[in-house]
């Protein structure tokens, strides 16, 4: 094979790859892209038909996010997820934070159990057992109210006191002893030293949980079946009704949801990548 | 907290022997009660919400009750063998036939992309973000957008129109091209997590392996079956586990898109159905406990087949 050959084969199998690259990149932006135009056409540009690549008349045209906030309920929407995501990641963070303490730091009977008990658990895919998780919550009079998925929430997070036993691991304990040395009690030791030395996890978890909470729709569906009690998730679902065939609204509805995820992704991609593969890995 | 109680013992000290041996015994009291009292409120979460329920499940499927009447009977095995007798309840589970073809498709494009991002290109931030992103979406926003795209004259037809193909099919009409569809926009919104995964094990074998490997004149491909192929191996083999699992459980994306028609109905959206719709909260206790068992027979068998270092939680 002589060098010429080699490297038109070389910039061939370049070209290759960026084709391919440029492809998927279409195939993932295209759907999204289209939605985003949609919702920016008026009603009678969707009745003419234009096809759905045509660019809206007015590139300013924002009728529909009203629509999309007044009649569909967006407003009350983000603030009941953001009730919701306040206490569930606040309560995540410190349940996480005080097992992964508890299970690192301290020799007890039955710590093998424990801590077999939130591995199994993990096992158990939620959407299997909701027939009966349902059950529960209803006998504690949770039922229809913001504090179902809360509690959820907080409850089945296996994964996140992962992300904290990892961190808390980390932590040298002759900063425990140097802190009992000066009288320091274990629940000072853990809220002085441990807790804000787990800064990087916390910030971890707080963007892993908040955008699975976020974008959660099976919780919020079953147990808040009320319509002033919708989150983003089950309010856009709700669009498909009255909305019927409307598509520049539910597209506004569908981009209203998105660019929140959007922004936070751009300013914290390192954290979203390093979380997700934690995470999905523990 | 030793020292503290050890304070608060000794002015006791000038007292016989009898209170001395009982202050290290107070003091032990509440060295094991301490890591109980911050595992308290976890453990009554991780029981409550999680143990609890698989327990009352496992109850409720060997019973007729409905979810609401205060009466219930036993019925024994009644529920499961309805379940295997009827056609109908356990067709569905051909329905994740589709899941899992399509999560092979998923797999392999993630681990073609993440190879080839691996090496040096250009924007390849830029390009890493775009395949990531569909992965944290809100799922009921993805099913609005496909829709869309499925649409007659929606996304899909006008883009074939461009390539002057002419369409009226209606993608989600009959069940094989429906099902087809779902599985399509499933890949579309996970490969961006086995992708990401797979990158970050590609990057962290060591760089002076391929520079060796380079030396020795080793191609693209030699260099990704005897180098990045053995390095994420781990990694390969849980993301199969999770798609196996997940093709069984989906859920999301065909009830919010078709609401389980024209014979997309999966495992979970039949059992939902059964029990909120139908009232058989007896008879999706019995679907969930097969589903359940079958999840963890599956995981059992990966662990069995890759003993992975992982695992271990301590």
């Amino acid at each position: 094979m002589t060098s010429g050959s080699l490297t038109t084969r070389r910039g061939l199998a370049r070209t290759l790859t960026y084709l391919s690259l440029v492809v998927a990149s279409v195939v993932v932006l295209l759907p999204l892209l289209v939605v985003l135009l949609t919702s920016l056409k008026s009603s009678q540009e969707m009745a003419n038909d234009s096809g759905a690549l045509q660019l809206p008349d007015n590139l300013l045209n924002f009728e529909n996010y009203v629509t999309a906030f007044q009649d569909g309920q967006m407003l009350a929407a983000f603030g009941n997820t953001a009730f919701i995501l306040l206490f569930a990641i606040t309560g995540t963070v410190i349940i996480g934070s005080m097992a992964a303490y508890a299970i690192d730091r301290f020799t007890f009977r039955f710590r093998k159990l424990v801590v077999a008990l939130f591995l199994v658990a993990t096992l158990v895919p939620g959407v299997t057992t909701q027939v009966a998780t349902f059950q529960i919550v209803d006998s504690f009079g949770m039922f229809d109210t913001r504090w179902a998925p809360i509690a959820l929430y907080m409850g089945t997070d296996i994964v996140s006191i992962y992300i904290f036993l990892q961190f808390v691991r980390s932590i040298p304990i002759s900063l425990d002893e140097s802190a009992r040395l000066d009288g320091a009690n274990a629940f000072t030791i853990y809220r002085k030293i441990i807790f804000p030395l787990l800064k990087p996890a916390i910030a971890t978890v707080v963007i892993v949980k908040g955008i699975t909470v976020y974008n959660d729709f099976y919780i919020p569906f079953l147990y808040m079946p009320s319509e002033e009690l919708g989150v983003i998730s089950t309010s856009l679902f709700r669009f498909k009704g009255p909305f019927g065939a409307h598509w520049e609204n539910i597209s506004a509805g569908a981009v209203l949801v998105i660019l929140p995820t959007l922004v936070v992704f751009l300013f914290l991609q390192r954290y979203i990548y390093n979380g997700f593969t934690r995470g999905a890995t523990k | 907290m030793t020292d503290t109680t050890e304070k608060v013992a000794r002015p006791k000290q000038a007292a016989p022997p009898a209170p001395k041996s009982a202050a290290p015994r107070k003091v032990r009291l509440w060295r094991g009660l301490t890591p109980w009292l911050f595992l308290a409120a976890p453990l009554v979460l991780l029981i409550t919400f999680t143990y609890a329920p698989v327990a009352n499940m496992v109850a409720y499927s060997f019973t007729d009750w409905d979810g609401v009447s205060p009466e219930l009977s036993y019925t024994g095995a009644d529920n499961y063998v309805e379940l295997f007798t009827r056609p109908e309840l356990f067709e569905v589970f051909f329905v994740s036939g589709y899941y899992l073809a399509a999560s092979v498709v998923q797999i392999a494009a993630a681990l073609y992309f993440a190879t080839i991002l691996s090496f040096n290109v250009r924007f390849r931030n830029f390009f890493k973000g775009v395949l990531f992103f569909p992965y944290l979406i809100n799922g009921v926003a993805i099913g609005f957008v496909f829709l869309y795209f499925f649409q007659d004259g929606g996304t899909l037809d006008s883009v074939l129109r461009l390539f002057g193909v002419e369409s009226d099919k209606a993608w989600l009409g009959t069940s094989t091209s429906a099902n087809v569809s779902l599985a399509g926009v499933s890949v579309w919104r996970y490969m961006g997590l086995n992708f990401v995964l797979f990158l970050g094990a590609i990057q962290s074998i060591p760089g002076e392996l391929y520079e060796a490997a380079e030396l020795d004149g080793a191609n693209r491909w030699q260099q990704f079956r005897h180098i990045i192929a053995p390095g994420i191996r781990p990694i390969l083999s849980l993301s199969v586990i999770l798609s196996i699992s997940g093709s069984l459980s989906v859920f999301e994306i065909p009830y919010i898109m078709t609401g389980g028609a024209t014979g997309t109905e999966t495992f979970v959206i039949q059992t939902v159905k059964l029990a909120f719709q139908f009232n058989k909260t007896g008879l999706a206790s019995a679907a969930a406990v097969v589903l359940l068992l079958i999840i963890l027979a599956v995981t059992w068998v990966q662990r069995r087949l890759v003993p992975d270092e992982k695992v271990d939680l301590v």
